[in-house]
């Protein structure tokens, strides 16, 4: 049952309208609820034949020696793809945007870093024919130590599972191996705090669980072109993607989506598209490569696990005067999105909260798994997760209401957030409120009366100064912290900070100097090509 | 031997469009010669609604009835470039596209009707049901399908727009943090009702009722299915899902819908939703979008009803009843908390 409250922020906005705010049939409902809406694998192509990839038996793996001679050679295969085939055999996905090294192989070459992962292609006439030549590939390996915990891979000494980044973590900036978020002064706050609770949350991966798998169907059209039918979520992103691992120009591909039986995040990798195309090229006709179930649920990349702490520092009426946090991200074996998801968590800390003082470290962290992937919430629905349980045990704590308690955390229109921009248009309160009201929670009537609209700002939209700390230096880049001159003042005392009554919110400490973010760096993306 | 019953909240905002912007998206809109209009766009309808919400979009902002309007996606040959479908960003980026594009052909619209009427297309206004009239003067009227024809076959003009929507790229501060990662926020806050048996640590959901603040909700019905469906999208992820259940030990992978464990119908539970509007600032008609943000929520505030429920933290994913029960005899048995 859904309500629309018109009565909440109706000043705000102009209702005449027309066409927009009805509840119009989709323009495609009929093909959905008939069962005739086309999905890229409805292509049944003359002639099309069927790929299929030989999955690594080991989590990570010399490739000692592969053997195809007895595959070639059975009914219905109509060729063997090797990594050697593969024009580009090296990209990772966010290179579009010029963001990370290549690191990823369409087809693995000297080893392989996860379980699953893809050594060789039979492109044959038939399903049944493809695997069954998979079935006579010999490949011998050599295993090599593993690692599966994000914090044992940052260990010295760990086995290194992706050459492109020897110490297993992404590199930010060209020097360091996370992500800073630096606002005020957390250890300060710990002194003066009543309550300080430092605690460890932890998500494990999960599947996007498409009712259709990844797929497409490649086919050679005239002039030297192939079209694509595909599930992808984003046409230009695998277009763009392929011509790159295919060294052909973008306009010989034309890429037709449409339909997708679920995405959630998961039909961005572009995991079949490629390879599906190179065995059009190279057999001249169509050519479907489709994972099955099994292989979605095990090897189509997953949401990656992540690790979160948390410390929060708190006076004895329920502001929250700190946040320290401490976020991992599981890549698996490369990076693909990861280390997107990660500043896009940075930037999200420390929750829709106005918190003085914050300081978080987000990591992207190479384990021998299955390369993790976006996914609904992307970069922060487990930093939620652990950032609302934490927000229950601190009331708890204080044994105060949980709705109450949010409320008077909550950030405001002209606040600071702690990456350096004013909120604006915030709706937290209200959404609070009411909640509060359909499940009829009671709420005290200075909770009712609050407002996202009112009582922000003001020496809440300072940046307060913040300690600069030594930090370690990703020990492969040798380049020199940039010079930060602004950030190394004392910070001056903030009585501002102190208890206040609950009808006029926590301020921020006031400023202490006027240089704040004044540094500003090229670009997020660390390596430009 | 219980069922214990207990409450708990989360309070959430989420960030609509790429992380730091510097994802684009394009629209192309053209009338045929009778006046109906087509959109082209390489975007993905994942199911979300993605044509019904530009559709509506671009007739809004035309001034013509939502049948008028066609919305053709998917294609690279015929839709110009767009990012993708993802990180919420559908109906803003690529609804604000699909706006510009739309004002750009009604401009032309108006022009070639301002033509056929002999009068100022300042002074011409659309009427939402196919006609273009005089502002004031409704007989002093042409239709656009008129218009059209004489547009195509008289004045040789091309009822067409094109639009595109940019966030500029946002630098990062490698020290700070500091930049610009998103120019809106929806919001959201949800109470989850749940049972827990103390004898086998299972939580059964009773009922959630929430609240959501997403700019605007351009098509209630899209938006109620949205947040019905992400709801228990992260009902799921709280409660049921992982293909490693000893993570970061990889074991016990599951290979199908048997053995990698979701709820079904009879886990849903009644779910009561309020919708807010405060229109963003760069949203198309405010709108922001309610995508992803709908399964955050559902996770703590799950979390937190078990803790009120039977006095256990769990602060690991997904929330089995293995860790429930674990949880319960580690503390000697249930402790339910106040009731909320």
């Amino acid at each position: 049952m859904l309500e629309l409250r018109k009565d909440i922020f109706a000043d705000e906005r102009d209702d005449n309208l027309n066409e927009v705010g009805k509840p119009t049939q989709r323009q495609d409902m009929l093909g959905h609820v008939t069962a005739t809406s086309p999905y890229f694998n409805d292509h049944k192509l003359q002639g099309m034949l069927h790929l299929k990839v030989l999955r690594s038996a080991h989590h990570h793996a010399r490739l000692r020696r592969i053997d195809v001679s007895e595959a070639e050679r059975q009914p219905g295969v109509r060729r063997i793809i090797r990594g050697s085939d593969v024009p580009r055999n090296i990209n990772t996905l966010l290179s579009l945007i010029n963001f990370g090294k290549d690191d990823e192989p369409s087809l693995a070459v000297d080893k392989v870093r996860y379980k699953g992962e893809p050594i060789v292609a039979v492109v044959a006439d038939s399903e049944r024919e493809a695997f069954e030549a998979l079935a006579k590939i010999k490949v011998e390996y050599e295993p090599l130590p593993t690692v599966f915990d994000v914090e044992e891979a940052m260990k010295a000494g760990a086995p290194v599972v992706n050459e492109t980044y020897p110490k297993n973590t992404f590199t930010y900036h060209d020097i360091y191996d996370h992500q800073k978020l630096r606002f005020g002064d957390v250890e300060r706050a710990f002194d003066q705090a009543d309550h300080v609770l430092d605690e460890r949350y932890q998500m494990s991966p999960i599947e996007h669980a498409p009712t259709e798998t990844n797929g497409s169907i490649a086919a050679p059209e005239t002039n030297g072109r192939y079209v694509v039918y595909t599930s992808t979520q984003a046409l230009f992103f695998s277009l763009d993607t392929s011509a790159k691992i295919l060294d052909i120009p973008s306009n010989k591909l034309h890429f037709i989506g449409g339909t997708v039986g679920g995405g959630f995040g998961g039909k961005v990798d572009t995991l079949t598209e490629p390879l599906a195309i190179l065995g059009s090229m190279l057999t001249g006709r169509p050519v479907r490569y489709m994972l099955g179930r099994e292989e979605e649920m095990q090897y189509g990349s997953p949401r990656g696990g992540e690790r979160i702490y948390i410390k929060d520092a708190m006076s004895r009426d329920g502001r929250i005067m700190a946040r320290k946090m401490r976020c991992i991200f599981d890549s698996g074996a490369y990076t693909r999105l990861s280390s997107y998801a990660v500043v896009k968590c940075a930037a999200h800390l420390p929750g829709p909260y106005t918190i003085p003082n914050v300081h978080a470290d987000v990591y992207c962290v190479y384990t021998n798994r299955v390369p993790a992937t976006a996914m609904r919430g992307f970069g922060v629905t487990a930093v939620d997760f652990a950032i609302e349980c934490q927000m229950d045990k601190l009331a708890h704590l204080i044994n105060m209401d949980p709705m109450e308690f949010r409320i008077l955390n909550a950030y405001r229109d002209g606040d600071m957030k702690a990456h350096r921009r004013e909120a604006k248009n915030t709706a937290l309160i209200e959404c609070v409120q009411v909640a509060a009201e359909k499940a009829k929670w009671t709420l005290s009537d200075t909770a009712k009366r609050a407002s996202s609209r009112k009582n922000g700002g003001g020496n809440r939209a300072s940046i307060p100064d913040s300690i600069r700390t030594p930090e370690p230096i990703a020990a492969s880049y040798e380049r020199p912290i940039p010079s930060a001159s602004s950030f190394s003042q004392p910070i001056a005392p903030s009585p501002a900070s102190m208890p206040q009554p609950m009808s006029s919110p926590p301020p921020a400490p006031a400023p202490a100097s006027t240089s704040h973010g004044a540094t500003r760096f090229s670009s997020v993306f660390g390596r430009r090509r | 031997m219980a069922k214990l019953r207990g409450r708990g909240i989360a309070a959430i905002n989420y960030p609509i469009g790429m992380n730091l912007g510097g994802d684009p998206s394009q629209a192309l809109v053209h009338s045929n010669p009778t006046g109906k209009f087509t959109v082209a766009l390489s975007s993905i309808d994942l199911g979300q609604g993605m044509k019904s919400v530009t559709r509506q979009i671009c007739a809004e902002t035309l001034g013509v009835p939502v049948e008028d309007v066609y919305v053709d996606t998917a294609d690279s040959d015929t839709g110009p470039h767009c990012m993708g479908s993802f990180a919420s960003r559908g109906t803003h980026r690529v609804g604000n596209a699909v706006m510009a594009a739309a004002q750009e052909a009604r401009a032309v619209m108006m022009e070639a009707a301002a033509e056929e009427l002999e009068v100022n297309a300042g002074d011409l206004v659309t009427d939402g049901k196919g006609n273009i009239h005089v502002k004031g003067a409704p007989h002093r009227s042409i239709s656009t399908k008129d218009v059209a024809i004489a547009a195509q076959f008289k004045q040789g003009r091309t009822i067409s727009g094109r639009g595109i929507f940019l966030v500029p790229l946002s630098a990062v501060n490698p020290e700070t943090g500091e930049m610009s990662p998103a120019t809106c926020y929806a919001h959201a806050c949800l109470v989850a009702e749940v049972d827990v048996d103390d004898e086998t640590g299972e939580v059964t959901m009773i009922r959630m009722d929430s609240a959501y603040e997403l700019g605007r909700a351009l098509n209630p019905k899209l938006v109620e299915q949205q947040l019905v469906g992400g709801a228990w999208m992260g009902l799921s992820h709280a409660l049921f899902e992982t293909p490693e259940p000893y993570y970061p030990e990889p074991i016990h992978g599951p290979r199908d819908f048997v053995e990698y464990i979701m709820p079904g119908p009879g886990d849903i539970c009644p779910h009561d939703i309020a919708v807010l509007e405060r229109p963003a600032a760069d949203g198309p008609f405010g709108a922001k979008g309610p995508g992803e943000m709908c399964a955050n929520p559902v996770l703590p505030a799950v979390a937190n009803a078990i803790f009120n429920a039977v006095g256990v933290r769990v602060d690991e994913l997904p929330i089995t009843p293995e860790k429930v029960l674990r949880g319960i005899r580690a503390q000697g048995g249930a402790r339910p908390q106040t009731r909320r």
